[in-house]
């Protein structure tokens, strides 16, 4: 009895030691991932429209590793060039709730790959995918989309506010639609 | 075999004597304060060692004669054994005050710094050595990588800072360590007596590559030490043929320009090492292979093989891609 308790301690407590898996090198023959997605939900007929997503931004929008390459990333490709940390310059601020080009992960990794009218560059060949990926990720975890284990902590550094893992969760506005609590009283 | 066993173990262990990284093959002044210090602390520690057992040992052999009273007390003895224990204290505390003397004139003369007329700032970035030349003429200040180069003779000051977690420079044969800590700036200072290459490597922890952060020191004459400054000023020399012109367009038009500089070109980026003049350093990957033609393809293919978790991403290139790529970066002297 007593040995069957500890063999299962000891089980339960080797469990600990895989929390997520750290992948560092990319499959260096897979080509991009093909991301069909739609920016707006409407379509010429019954059906929404067709989209097609890979799925896996789940292996990297779920991974705290894969977040905090992105949040150094975002550091050295200059995101915060134009978004700040988050806040916005002259690109859109990335922590509120509204996403005028989708806030699913691969929408944003569309918008790096591709690029978006009115400033965003295309980052396609600049970038290698994984760390688009990546980027998009940490993105995500801005405005707290993801689990609060996965975000990241604060900064070594001076932080303007506070870490993504102590933020609210965010709630998703598609399509840069204005929710009523944004409007102005009349 | 046990004897053989006993002489491969010596030479082993006297190998770390001597080498391009070694703190007792001293080759600078520092350094040889240094070693210095290491023998007279281990003549002084190792004859207080010696003498400490044998009067233990002495003591337990020593018994005292059956049937006498534990209790009694002889004035004579009792006085030598006073005389013995002071005597005793008395040594302990002159060596341990000469010992401090000696160490306090070591700090002395590793921390005084002489004037000197170059000085540098290294900054440790995980796992690598970004150093930047500086100049009172702007136009002379350039950056490299991994690759110290100095005038014999002379006093070097360097500025140690660090990027992201804390990195430790370390010359041993020509000085101690420093810390390079994030968010403030230390110094040392190193000079080397004779022409000699040199290897340096990170002396606290960093991260998954840390053992494979080193870099050379190249201590030359003065003359061939202006000659290569004034190579590593200038900016990359353009492709000499229609490969590397073909490598230069591939370099441009990838996701190496995001983090590489090859001053001269378009690609700008601070990140990583410069490449203005890769081909002229020893070696790649922060001492990590020599630099060749295989190894640089290696490395361009496989970083992660290498140096698993560098930062160095696997990129996309098509099999006729590497050459070129190769050819121009291995033309960049």
């Amino acid at each position: 009895m007593r040995i069957l308790l500890i063999t299962s301690l000891t089980v339960l407590t080797l469990t600990a030691c895989e929390r997520e898996d750290r992948e560092y090198r990319a499959n260096p023959v897979t080509a991009e991932s093909e991301e069909k997605i739609a920016l707006s939900p409407l379509s010429a007929g019954p059906n929404p429209p067709f989209e097609r997503r890979s799925g896996m931004g789940q292996d990297y929008e779920e991974n705290a590793f894969h977040v905090s390459q992105g949040k150094k990333l975002y550091v050295w490709f200059n995101c915060n060039g134009c978004h700040a940390n988050g806040g916005g310059g002259s690109g859109p601020p990335l922590m509120d709730d509204r996403w005028s080009y989708g806030g699913q992960i691969e929408n944003i990794v569309q918008t790096i790959r591709e690029g978006r009218p009115n400033g965003m560059p295309s980052f396609r060949g600049r970038i290698p995918d994984d760390q688009i990926w990546q980027i998009a990720a940490y993105v995500r975890s801005m405005g707290r989309y993801v689990s609060k284990d996965v975000a990241s902590g604060r900064n070594d550094d001076m932080h303007p506010a506070p870490a993504e893992q102590r933020r609210p969760p965010g709630q998703m506005i598609d399509g840069g639609q204005v929710p009523n609590s944004a409007l102005m009283p009349q | 075999m046990k004897r053989t066993s006993f002489v491969l173990l010596l030479s082993v262990s006297l190998a770390g004597c001597q080498g391009w990284q070694s703190a007792l093959d001293a080759h600078g002044p520092a350094a040889r304060t240094l070693a210095d210090m290491f023998w007279i602390f281990t003549a002084v520690l190792g004859t207080v060692w010696v003498l400490t057992l044998g009067a233990l040992l002495l003591a337990l052999r020593r018994r005292r004669a059956a049937g006498t009273d534990p209790l009694a007390t002889n004035p004579a003895i009792e006085r030598r054994m006073t005389v013995v224990v002071s005597t005793a204290i008395g040594m302990t505390f002159l060596t341990v005050l000469a010992l401090t003397g000696i160490s306090y004139g070591g700090q002395r003369v590793l921390y005084g710094h002489k004037d000197g007329t170059l000085t540098l700032l290294v900054t440790g970035r995980q796992w690598w050595w970004q150093i930047m030349y500086e100049d009172p003429q702007p136009n002379r200040v350039f950056t490299t990588a991994n690759e110290i180069h100095i005038p014999v003779g002379e006093p070097v000051l360097i500025k140690l800072e660090s990027a992201d977690v804390i990195h430790s420079f370390w010359i041993p044969n020509l000085t101690g360590k420093m810390d390079a800590i994030t968010g403030r700036q230390n110094q040392i200072q190193i000079q080397a007596d004779r022409p000699g290459v040199y290897r340096g490597q990170c002396a606290e922890f960093c991260g998954l590559q840390h053992a494979h952060m080193g870099m050379l020191v190249i201590a030359e004459t003065k003359e061939d030490f202006e000659r290569w400054r004034n190579n590593q000023i200038a900016s990359a020399k353009p492709p000499s043929n229609p490969e590397q012109q073909r490598g230069m367009e591939i370099f441009l038009s990838k996701p190496c320009v995001m983090c590489h500089q090859i001053r001269g070109t378009d690609a700008g980026g601070k990140i990583a090492p410069d490449l203005t003049h890769v081909g002229s350093r020893r070696y790649i990957a922060a001492g990590t292979l020599e630099t060749t033609r295989g190894n640089i393809a290696a490395w361009i293919i496989d970083p992660h093989g290498i140096k698993p978790g560098v930062n160095m991403p696997t990129i996309q290139l098509e099999p006729d891609e590497v050459q070129p790529l190769v050819s121009f970066l291995e033309g960049l002297k």
